[in-house]
């Protein structure tokens, strides 16, 4: 009996690695056929040529200076929200518990939007995101919560300030005039559009540092699931690590919707095509996270290239995970229904 | 509220009824038809520049200078639109509701509007010189597959579901649309400056064209919703029991699904998305009324209008001289009654 759970433990286990490793080898393939695509096309060869090697200073300029911040970011922000989901997505016990679906889009852009247009320039969205993101997502939590917190009444009532935030922004940038409204607008709907090294290395330093606890924090939210008491009795400091994964979960969103605006659905995403394809019984940090890399750095090469003027990826993921997502919820109702 | 069986009522409605539940609802008939001319009066006195109420009925009669100008050539449309829009978009709702069985249907929460407005925007973006007739016609052509889309999800599942379902399934299927929505607007400038005023749900400034544009879809869509009414009592016994009643239940629902398309299409054509007003009004209505669905119709065709221009009116008169859209003021009443309703220990009630 022992036997045959340690093996089919250790199926799951095998399992999980290779799915977690071709993801992560398709999300650098992704990234570098992605380098080679634009104005001038550049093979997959002459790319990794010029990563590695020498390859001439207009290759060394085009892959590299201009192209590769943009991809590299993909790789990471697609990661951090694969991560951040997962974080959600467990704590929550509900697949549709991530932060995009509670409100914390809507406050970072409601931030962005006051910023931008009181001081109608872009220098204060950085912070004015965050804080409106994480007194949104606070303000969702504190309604919705009323003897603990019912998974689907957290995300009714993250619809319903979702709308409210909405019409407010549609009424601010009315207000605006045009030129502060379509540049606000253009951040909404989430963009890796002029990232350069700068902001490659601010954000790819931020995200580092956030990972650091999620290899001591990560057992802990497996032995979370099995409930608070349960938990406990192993030896986890139930209040004190939930709150760490928040704040872990929350920052890691907040630094990519400060830089890139509002990618939506990726965290809601990434987590649930991770767990379908490892079968693993939960939701998974590392496959999450590869499965983030590689839906954005895909998303973003079909969004800058493919339709003749580029788009923000943000609006290529939403049609993709609201796809998803009532997919999802129409194969729950059928097996319901059998 | 006044049956303990909710159910039972439609079935056996005119035959067991007491005689002052019937006089009990006419009389709040009344008094919501009376409370919907206070506040079409008000909408006509009440904006930038106050009117006295007998200005207003001077200048509705004969030409008097300024009161007439902005009350018969700004105030009056407005106020015009503002009922057809409540009127629609609560009725659709009601009807949505009844043919879900689900207390959170809504217009906006469901995608239905979003699917108008993408129709909507495809229609300004490939035609551009063409009228507002034929965005109607695009709004409806996008509210009636989003309105399928919704009813099939609505119809999956077992019985004792959560309501939310739907409404998740709702909300992706409307984001989805919008994203494809922001799309076109984001690549042609042109319709972004066309879009960014309608998307508001304001009414304001529209003039007759736009009430002699959609008035007659409305009417054919409320003639529609009355005809269905009755199916809808045999839905709310549940798929069995109005099977044995002999209720053509296809019929009903496809009666439905066209007055919802040509309300809901109408109404986003005319002035854009707004939320929660078609979810809130039918719960009034049934509130007042129990659960007979040709009472909430009539309740929601007095009630909506009230709310919708009392949104207007709020809109006008906080900011003076600038205003709130109509539709800012239904998302910023609609968004509490929605958490306080999920927050209620049981969300169905249906």
């Amino acid at each position: 009996m022992l036997r045959a759970g340690e093996r089919a433990s250790s199926r799951t286990m095998l399992r999980v690695f290779a799915v977690t490793a071709l993801l992560a080898v398709l999300a650098v393939c992704c990234a570098v056929i992605a380098l080679g695509l634009g104005e001038m096309r550049v093979s997959a060869a002459d790319v990794v040529r010029a990563l590695v090697a020498d390859a001439g200073p207009a290759l060394e300029t085009v892959i590299v200076q201009w192209r590769l911040p943009r991809v590299l970011l993909g790789l990471v922000f697609g990661l951090a929200l694969g991560l951040s989901g997962a974080i959600f997505q467990s704590l929550t016990r509900n697949p549709l518990g991530s932060p995009d679906v509670i409100g914390f889009d809507a406050g970072a852009y409601s931030g962005a939007v006051l910023s931008i247009i009181a001081v109608s320039s872009t220098a204060l969205v950085i912070p004015s995101a965050l804080g409106g993101g994480i007194a949104t997502a606070l303000a969702v939590y504190l309604l919705a919560y009323r003897r603990g917190v019912h998974g689907f009444r957290l995300i009714v009532v993250g619809i319903a300030v979702t709308a409210l935030l909405g019409s407010a922004n549609t009424y601010l940038l009315l207000k605006a005039n045009l030129w502060t409204a379509q540049m606000a607008a253009v951040w909404a709907a989430g963009s890796l559009n002029g990232l350069d090294w700068g902001d490659a290395r601010n954000g790819i330093a931020v995200i580092a540092v956030l990972l650091v606890p999620l290899f001591w924090l990560g057992r802990r939210l497996r032995m979370l699931e099995m409930g608070d008491d349960a938990a406990a009795a192993l030896g986890v400091a139930v209040e004190p690590v939930r709150l760490a994964l928040v704040v872990v979960g929350v920052s890691l969103t907040a630094v990519v919707t400060a830089l890139a605006g509002p990618i939506p659905f990726v965290a809601l995403v990434a987590p649930q095509l991770a767990r379908r394809l490892t079968r693993a019984p939960g939701v998974q940090l590392v496959p999450s996270a590869a499965m983030g890399a590689l839906l954005l750095v895909s998303c973003d090469a079909v969004a800058l290239n493919v339709p003749p003027q580029a788009l923000p990826v943000g609006l290529m993921t939403i049609v993709l995970g609201g796809a998803y997502l009532v997919w999802l919820l129409v194969a729950q109702s059928r097996k319901e229904m059998r | 509220m006044t049956t303990p069986l909710p159910t039972a009522a439609a079935a056996a409605d005119d035959l067991s009824k007491p005689p002052d539940r019937r006089r009990r609802r006419l009389l709040g008939l009344a008094a919501a038809a009376a409370a919907l001319a206070v506040l079409v009066l008000l909408s006509l006195a009440l904006g930038s520049k106050p009117l006295p109420i007998g200005e207003v009925a001077e200048a509705l009669w004969r030409d008097n200078g300024d009161p007439r100008i902005i009350v018969v050539g700004q105030r009056l449309p407005r106020t015009v639109l503002a009922v057809l829009v409540g009127i629609a978009l609560a009725v659709a709702g009601a009807l949505m509701q009844g043919l879900t069985r689900n207390p959170l249907a809504d217009p906006g929460l469901l995608g239905v509007s979003a699917g108008a407005a993408l129709g909507v925007v495809l229609a300004v973006w490939l035609m551009p010189a063409a009228g507002p007739l034929l965005q109607v016609w695009a709004a409806f052509a996008g509210a009636v597959v989003t309105a399928c889309a919704v009813f099939l999800i609505g119809s999956l599942g077992g019985r004792g579901r959560s309501p939310v379902t739907l409404v998740l399934a709702g909300v992706a299927l409307g984001a989805v649309l919008q994203g494809l929505a922001s799309t076109v607007v984001l690549l042609n400038a042109n319709v972004f400056l066309t879009m960014r005023s309608w998307q508001a749900g304001s009414v304001a400034d529209l003039g007759w064209r736009a009430v002699l544009t959609v008035a007659p879809f409305l009417a054919a869509g409320l003639l529609l919703a009355a005809f269905a009414a009755r199916g809808l009592n045999a839905v709310a016994l549940g798929e069995d029991l109005a099977n044995a009643l002999g209720a053509n239940q296809w019929l009903t629902r496809i009666a439905v699904v066209a007055a919802v398309t040509l309300l809901c299409g109408s109404a986003t054509a005319a002035i854009g998305v707004v939320w929660f007003l078609g979810m809130m009004v039918p719960h009034v209505a049934r509130w007042i009324t129990g659960p007979d669905q040709r009472w909430i119709l009539a309740y929601s065709c007095l009630l909506g209008p009230s709310l919708m221009i009392a949104a207007d009116v709020l809109g006008r008169v906080v900011v003076i001289p600038d205003e709130i859209p109509a539709g800012v003021v239904t998302a910023v009443i609609g968004a509490p009654v929605l958490i306080w309703m999920v927050r209620r220990r049981n969300a169905s009630g249906l």
